[in-house]
């Protein structure tokens, strides 16, 4: 009986993806939260749970919780099953080995110091760059690249842009290639854009809501991302605009108010502002089994970054005719800067990784399965 | 002092407590658990047996009254009380709306249940999942509930509720409702109940509990002390054969191991002792706890090669795996030569024919005793891999006599202001044997009609005492 003790001594085991792979095994005996989210229609097509799978589980899951408060297994009961927890920590574990390159993957492990050192790295250089001075007003008021010629801004930030999507496709494309479940059609495409876009795997199954303090559902966390996601989305917009002024156009900055690249700013800015401190909000009274507790930098630093960013942008716009432009301007950029060179080591990894293992689903769940259990 | 007092924190008292609070009745739910392990036996359920004419949302085609009715009659063998069995029957028609009122979600059958999709509603999340949105809903209407909160026993006067007592505390009410449970966690009860067999062997110490271990039938020893009527066989229980190293309490429904019809089962001297091909798991799932606790040591093993792999519902713990037989034997600690024996002969008399587990196919064994009368296929693909099972108690059945009104009765007499529902009265509809669901469906109708009789008493006595100008 040696195998079977050491599942059940076990307990809960410290190797992330043998705890994973422990409690899809237990789930897949049971299987009353089959309704709850994707995680577990994928669990019944296995009956083992090697690395690759546990990775996909892992990723597939939305940390809503639902499956944590209905377990009859959770603690205090012997069996200890934590479903989020136990995929909670084996996410930052993608996000570290699928990490390149690979030595990066330590940024993840120590998530609080590598967005601080970034932010502190980046503000230091755009206090270095400008030529004029920082302190005072420019003249024509709201003249951005009198401090920060336009074409300097562009080729840092491009640089970094395309090193961050560079290394964010290397890794992801790796965990595609790990479970493997062939070519997305269209149907497959269009459900997990539905699924990416409504972040339906947070609505509990049955459109009440995940689980934040306590059993209750509530719609907050999904509502709070869904401005985040959206907010993020219409400041890139607002960016992409702006160079579309700059370049095409040739209308330079400052714009209008009525602008296009300072409408979608100022939208997406406010979403990007109330999304992340909602976010926050919501982290910050979780219930303490939920996810993985030692991520918290990771997940904190990350709001913390957002909201850095679309409140330094916000704050550029109200005060950009005075003599503060300068310092704003700064912190703005060091923020963007921050959040480009940290995005593909840090959380936002978490949306790329997540949306491959939806996609994944999307073309397995249309595949019979290779299982013929009976009835039980 | 409360309107109404409670006593259990499972399916049948929730039922209870949110109804007579909907009635306006102040409300004292007692659950004899700490927080964390609410619920009782109830947060281990998955499904609701249901009535219904027509497709409803979650349930395939119609499950009509008399099919239902016929279902119960065939499984109790005529133990049972047509009239509740109907009340009983009839209420799982409408009352998923009121249960989805209070926060209960539903979903279709589960993957590997499927069997079950024009009978039963399964709970989303399963029965913790209903037992929580209950606690929520009864917090929401201002229930009061009091967790560790375990009565030892009732004050009554001629067959009247007057106060429940836990240690020296003595908590009077209106009314009362007791949903606590069966007995089964009551391991000396179990044991006088099961007995002993001829080797001198108590058959209940070998014995897993499926559910809680708060369930000791306190309140079912000293009511039926107290003069309530008693119904059921108290030396019986539903038991059902699970894996040997599932915990002693609350190893729920994920200790099952599902593989009995595709391999053998032999007990401790390596001998087979029933047909494991019989008829379907699901049907024949129940028998085979009782089967084993009539073996020697209350143990089976179920053995199987990988032919069988992937063709059952995953067990939650790995089988003992092996080469080859002998291997396996050894590891097992059976003894290798009578397990070899028995292992050929069974090979021997296998007569294969077209393999098919989803119907009574025509693989069987010839000159065998006893025989295996379907899906009989010998073991000859390594690895092999064997699980050793235990009886797993599910609950008992002796419980207290009621009428539609789910009162106790003392003497033959209904009480005017003591009720019962749940685990506790189960046995009036559910003499013997078991049909999938239907224990949530004694549980939620008469908790629901216990808990409106609770109120009524209530407004009775105030009733009584302003006219008598108290
Ligand atoms: C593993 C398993 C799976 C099952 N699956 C299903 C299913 O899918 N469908 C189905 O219909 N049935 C199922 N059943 C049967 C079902 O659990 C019962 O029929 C049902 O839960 C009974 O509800 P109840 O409220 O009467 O008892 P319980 O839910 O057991 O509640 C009894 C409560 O009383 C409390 N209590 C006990 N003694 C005291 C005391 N002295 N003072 C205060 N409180 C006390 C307990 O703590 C507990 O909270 C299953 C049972 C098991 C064990
Ligand atoms: C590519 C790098 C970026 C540059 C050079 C840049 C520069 C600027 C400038 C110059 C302004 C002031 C606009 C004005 O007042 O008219 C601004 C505003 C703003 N920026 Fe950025 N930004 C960049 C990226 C981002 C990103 C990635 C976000 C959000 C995730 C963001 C969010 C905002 C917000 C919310 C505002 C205020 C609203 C507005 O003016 O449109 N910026 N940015
Ligand atoms: C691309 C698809 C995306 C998906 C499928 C997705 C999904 C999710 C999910 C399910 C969570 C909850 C996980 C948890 O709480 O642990 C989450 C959290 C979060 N997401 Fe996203 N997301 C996506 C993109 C984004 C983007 C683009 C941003 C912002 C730029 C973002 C910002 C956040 C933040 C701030 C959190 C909170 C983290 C926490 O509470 O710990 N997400 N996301
Ligand atoms: S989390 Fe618990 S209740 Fe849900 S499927 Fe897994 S074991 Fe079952
Ligand atoms: S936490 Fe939510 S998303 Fe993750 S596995 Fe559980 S139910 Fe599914």
């Amino acid at each position: 009986m040696q195998a079977c003790e050491q599942v059940m001594d076990r307990g809960a085991s410290d190797d992330a993806e043998a705890e994973v792979a422990r409690v899809m095994q237990i789930c897949n005996a049971c299987r009353y939260c089959e309704g709850f989210c994707a995680v577990f229609p994928a669990m019944t097509r296995r009956i083992e749970f090697g690395k690759a799978d546990a990775h996909y589980l892992a990723n597939l899951c939305h940390n809503c919780g639902s499956c944590l408060h209905a377990c009859q297994y959770a603690p205090p009961h012997e069996f200890v099953l934590n479903v989020p927890q136990a995929m909670a920590r084996l996410r930052g574990k993608t996000y570290a080995d699928y990490a390149w390159p690979a030595c990066m993957g330590t940024a993840y492990r120590h998530a609080g110091v590598s967005i601080a050192l970034a932010l502190l790295a980046s503000l230091v250089l755009f206090f270095l760059v400008p030529s004029g001075n920082l302190f005072e007003r420019v003249d024509p008021p709201g003249s951005f690249f009198t401090l920060f010629p336009h074409g300097t801004l562009v080729w840092l930030f491009g640089v970094v842009f395309a090193w961050a999507a560079l290394a964010l496709g290397v890794g992801v494309g790796r965990f595609w290639r790990d479970v493997s479940p062939g070519a997305p059609n269209a149907a497959a495409a269009t459900e997990t854009t539905h699924a990416i876009l409504t972040l339906k795997y947070l609505d509990g199954g049955h459109g009440e809501g995940c689980n934040n303090e306590d059993d209750a559902f509530s719609l907050w966390r999904r509502n709070f991302h869904h401005l985040t996601f959206y907010g993020f989305l219409l400041c890139f917009a607002a960016t992409l605009a702006a160079t579309f002024h700059h370049y095409v156009l040739g209308i330079h900055a400052p714009y209008a108010l009525t602008s296009l690249p300072v409408v979608l700013g100022t939208v997406g800015g406010i979403g990007l502002v109330i999304g992340p401190a909602g976010l926050l909000w919501c982290n910050v009274r979780r219930h303490p089994l939920h996810g993985d507790t030692a991520q918290r930098p990771l997940d904190r630093g990350f709001m913390l970054l957002l909201l850095l960013t679309s409140a330094s942008g916000l704050a550029l716009l109200a005060w950009r005719d005075t003599a503060a432009m300068g310092v704003l301007l700064v912190v703005h950029l060091g923020a963007v800067m921050a959040f480009f060179l940290t995005l593909p080591y840090g959380k936002f990894a978490h949306g790329i990784y997540r949306s491959a293992a939806l996609l994944k689903w999307a073309i397995e769940k249309r595949q019979p399965s290779r299982l013929k259990l009976g009835g039980d | 002092m409360h309107d109404v007092l409670v006593i259990g924190g499972g399916n049948a008292a929730l039922c209870a407590a949110l109804t007579a609070r909907e009635a306006g009745a102040s409300v004292l739910l007692l659950e004899s658990s700490p927080r964390e392990w609410r619920g009782g036996n109830s947060q281990h359920t998955r499904n609701l047996r249901c009535m219904h004419d027509a497709p409803q949302d979650v349930l395939v085609d119609a499950y009509p009254e008399d099919e239902y009715w016929r279902d119960l009659l065939g499984v109790t063998g005529g133990l049972t009380d047509e009239a509740l069995a109907r009340l009983v029957i009839r209420s799982t028609a409408t009352c998923r709306d009121w249960m989805h009122r209070h926060g209960v979600h539903f979903q279709p059958s589960l993957s590997g249940a499927l069997h079950t999709a024009r009978t039963n509603a399964f709970f989303m999340g399963g029965g913790k999942a209903l037992v929580n949105a209950y606690y929520r809903s009864a917090a929401r209407l201002g229930v009061d509930i009091r967790y560790d909160a375990p009565v030892h026993s009732l004050e009554l006067r001629d067959g009247e509720f007057v106060a429940a007592r836990i240690g020296r505390e003595r908590i009077t009410a209106r009314s009362c409702v007791v949903a606590a449970g069966g007995f089964e966690s009551d391991r000396e009860w179990l044991s006088e109940a099961w007995g002993q067999n001829e080797h001198g062997e108590w058959l209940a110490d070998n014995f897993l509990i499926r559910g809680t271990r708060f369930n000791r039938g306190v309140l079912l020893k000293n009511l039926i002390e107290s003069g309530a009527d008693a119904i059921g066989d108290p030396s019986q229980s539903h038991c059902v054969a699970i894996d040997a190293r599932a915990p002693l309490y609350d190893g729920g429904i994920c200790t099952r191991v599902d593989c009995v019809s595709l391999g053998i089962m032999l007990n401790r001297n390596a001998e087979r002792f029933y047909d494991e091909g019989e008829d379907f798991w699901p049907k024949r799932y129940a028998i085979w706890g009782r089967l084993v606790a009539r073996q020697p040591g209350q143990i089976g093993y179920a053995i199987i090669d990988s032919k069988a792999i992937g063709r059952f519902m995953p067990p939650v713990f790995p089988g003992i795996r092996a080469e080859t037989l002998d291997d396996l034997a050894r590891q097992l600690g059976l003894d290798e030569a009578r397990f070899m024996g028995t292992v050929t002969d069974y090979n021997a008399a296998c007569r294969v024919g077209r393999f098919d587990h989803t119907l009574l196919d025509d693989c069987h064994t010839e000159g065998l005793t006893p025989a295996k009368t379907h899906w009989a296929l010998p073991l000859d693909t390594p690895p092999y891999y064997g699980y050793a099972l235990r009886p797993g108690i599910t609950f008992t059945y002796l419980g207290l006599k009621v009428n539609e009104h789910a009162a106790v009765h003392f003497g033959g007499r209904p009480s005017r202001n003591l009720f019962v529902a749940g685990e506790m009265m189960a046995g009036n509809v559910l003499g013997k044997g078991y049909l999938a669901g239907i224990g949530m469906s004694i549980g939620t109708t008469f908790g629901r009609i216990a808990g409106t009789q609770a109120a009524r008493a209530v407004q009775e006595t105030n009733a009584r005492e302003r006219h008598a100008g108290v």
